[in-house]
């Protein structure tokens, strides 16, 4: 497991960063719900009467009033987008970075397989996004009690899930893209991981376009369905972290046949 | 057993050209040159011996194993110096020693001291400070601190001060005394022939020569000087002919009888007949003309 230290360690700054990022704009929201609660009557007809912009971000469905309808819109794009540009630059970066800073050299040079380096560096980036998850989860949870709101395990839990199974799709479809990469990756990696929260807006606003949530993974991390339904859509999170092996199988069959230069 | 052995190796990228049908042998416990101009399929070679690149066709064993089907067993008993040493960006220069170590699942510490003591390297420098000579040496303990029984060193000795390159190659002497073999490929001829038993000349991605560094050396061919007033219009077998203030020089490769004779003809008030430069023989392998006469 050395190079998942070695991983973990390249990667310790962009990881505290964007946690942290992620983590304060998520407990700011938190805490300002408080103060917004009781304006959230016309506030919530506001939000709930905006057209297409309502539907676009799942308004129609839920009341933006309570705790878990503002957590479902405010808390999922932040940990939605946020936690999909992590995982899609984790990602996209992990093998293409070793030819495109020339250290490729000096790692695959030493008596360890490709498919090791391959498995190791996978593990470190899906041990990254647990580790956001599991931190933003927490801080989630506590200042939820902090502004003395019950919490609502279940539909928290089950959001949170799903947004972790979006970093692990995208994580995984962006792992296999970089397999194939020499040089320049972050660029692919935030195209990838915006088009696909853009492709679930469209999906959103209209009817025709919903066929776009079979492969956006924000489809399946929409908060009002998961509230509504009281579940995840099994299929669709199927189906998406499908994608997502594939990336990986993608990533294994390239790396261990490419030339490195 | 042969340290390195290539049948037919050929390496395309695409249509460009990369080495062609190589055969390369080099015995265990040589201390091996590998000689070419730029561009000539050295370091191609190099990466196709580490498994970094896939032959095209052909095949190459290395201490006695399919580079191919059992590259990572091969990897353990080779020690790599790339001609631009690149690490990780952030990490200390002892970091980045340990790392490699760890990668071999080796402790090499007390190698490892050594090795920086004799090459003065400061290890707690991080990498990116280190000028290219002090990267180099980092790349030179990496290759030496677990003891390979292989070495492949791509032209090593760019950016290290002449003390550091003579420290180095009394490194290498004192490995090849213990058994190690020395693969070194450079283009700077004098390093091959004060340190390399035998070596091979790689040209347009095809191998010219291969033998003792002396034999390759030795050849009939003479430089020629000769003062007065000359008319070689005669003479058929010369090169590089070289004419400033009455005199001319150039490299004769024919009858020698021929060459006093024609000589004995003319006005001549001083005349040289000595060897080759060693540079003026391989620039000769360098260049068209394939072999020497």
């Amino acid at each position: 497991m050395t190079l998942v230290k070695h991983e973990l360690k390249q990667g310790r700054t962009a990881f505290l960063i964007w946690t942290a990022s992620i983590a304060f704009l998520m407990l700011t929201c938190i805490f300002l719900f408080p103060e917004m609660k009781g304006e959230m009557e016309e506030v919530g007809d506001m939000f709930s009467s905006m057209g297409s912009f309502t539907v676009a971000f799942g308004m129609d469905k839920i009341n933006f009033g309570t705790l878990l309808g503002f957590y479902a819109v405010e808390c999922g794009n932040i940990l939605g987008l946020g936690g999909a540009f992590f995982a899609a630059l984790c990602g996209i970066a992990v093998l293409s970075k070793e030819e495109k800073e020339h250290t490729a050299e000096f790692l695959l040079t030493h008596p360890v397989s490709r498919a090791r380096i391959i498995t190791e560096k996978l593990i470190s980036v899906l041990l990254q996004i647990v580790l956001l998850n599991a931190i933003v989860f927490g801080l989630s949870v506590a200042s939820i009690a902090a502004i003395g709101e019950t919490v609502p395990w279940k539909e928290l839990w089950m959001m949170h899930l799903a947004y972790f199974f979006l970093q692990v799709e995208l994580a995984g479809i962006c792992f296999g893209i970089s397999a194939f990469l020499r040089r320049g990756s972050i660029g692919i990696g935030l195209g990838i991981a915006t088009m696909m929260y853009f492709l679930n807006i469209i999906a959103n606003i209209t009817e025709s376009a919903e066929f776009l949530k079979y492969i956006t993974p924000f489809g399946y991390t929409e908060g009002a369905d998961i509230v509504l339904n009281g579940e995840l859509d099994t299929g669709l999170v199927v189906l998406g972290l499908a994608f997502g092996v594939i990336g990986i199988v993608a990533a294994y069959c390239r790396y261990c046949k490419k030339d490195i230069q | 057993m042969e340290a390195i052995k290539t049948t037919k190796l050929t390496k395309y990228y695409g249509k460009a050209r990369g080495i062609i049908d190589l055969d390369l042998a080099v015995e265990e416990g040589e201390f091996f040159g590998f000689i070419g101009p730029n561009g000539a399929g050295k370091s191609t070679t190099i990466r196709t011996l580490l498994g970094l690149l896939n032959p095209s066709s052909g095949s190459a064993e290395v201490l006695g194993k399919s580079i191919i089907g059992s590259r990572t067993e091969v990897l353990k008993d080779v020690g790599y110096l790339p001609s631009e040493a690149v690490f990780y960006q952030g990490m200390r220069v002892k970091e980045v020693l340990k790392l490699s170590a760890d990668l071999r699942k080796t402790d090499c510490k007390k190698e490892r001291e050594k090795l920086c003591e004799r090459l003065q390297l400061d290890t707690n420098k991080r990498v990116e400070e280190l000028s290219f000579g002090n990267r180099k040496k980092v790349g030179i303990v990496c290759a030496l601190q677990h003891q390979p029984r292989l070495l492949i060193l791509d032209e090593p000795t760019s950016g290290l001060d002449p003390l550091m390159q003579r420290e180095f190659f009394e490194i290498l002497q004192e490995r090849n005394q213990s058994g190690t073999t020395v693969f070194l490929s450079s283009h700077i001829l004098s390093e091959i022939q004060r340190n390399c038993t035998r070596a091979a000349i790689i040209r347009e991605g095809r191998l010219i020569a291969c033998d003792s560094v002396e034999a390759l050396a030795k050849t009939n061919t003479k430089r020629v000087t000769v003062h007065g007033v000359v008319d070689l219009k005669a003479l058929s077998d010369i090169r590089d002919l070289q004419t400033a203030e009455g005199s001319s020089s150039f490299l004769y490769s024919g009858e020698m009888k021929e060459l006093l004779s024609v000589l004995a003809a003319l006005d001549i008030r001083d005349l040289t007949i000595a060897e080759p430069d060693l540079e003026e023989i391989f620039m000769h392998y360098y260049t068209d003309g394939g072999d020497l006469a």
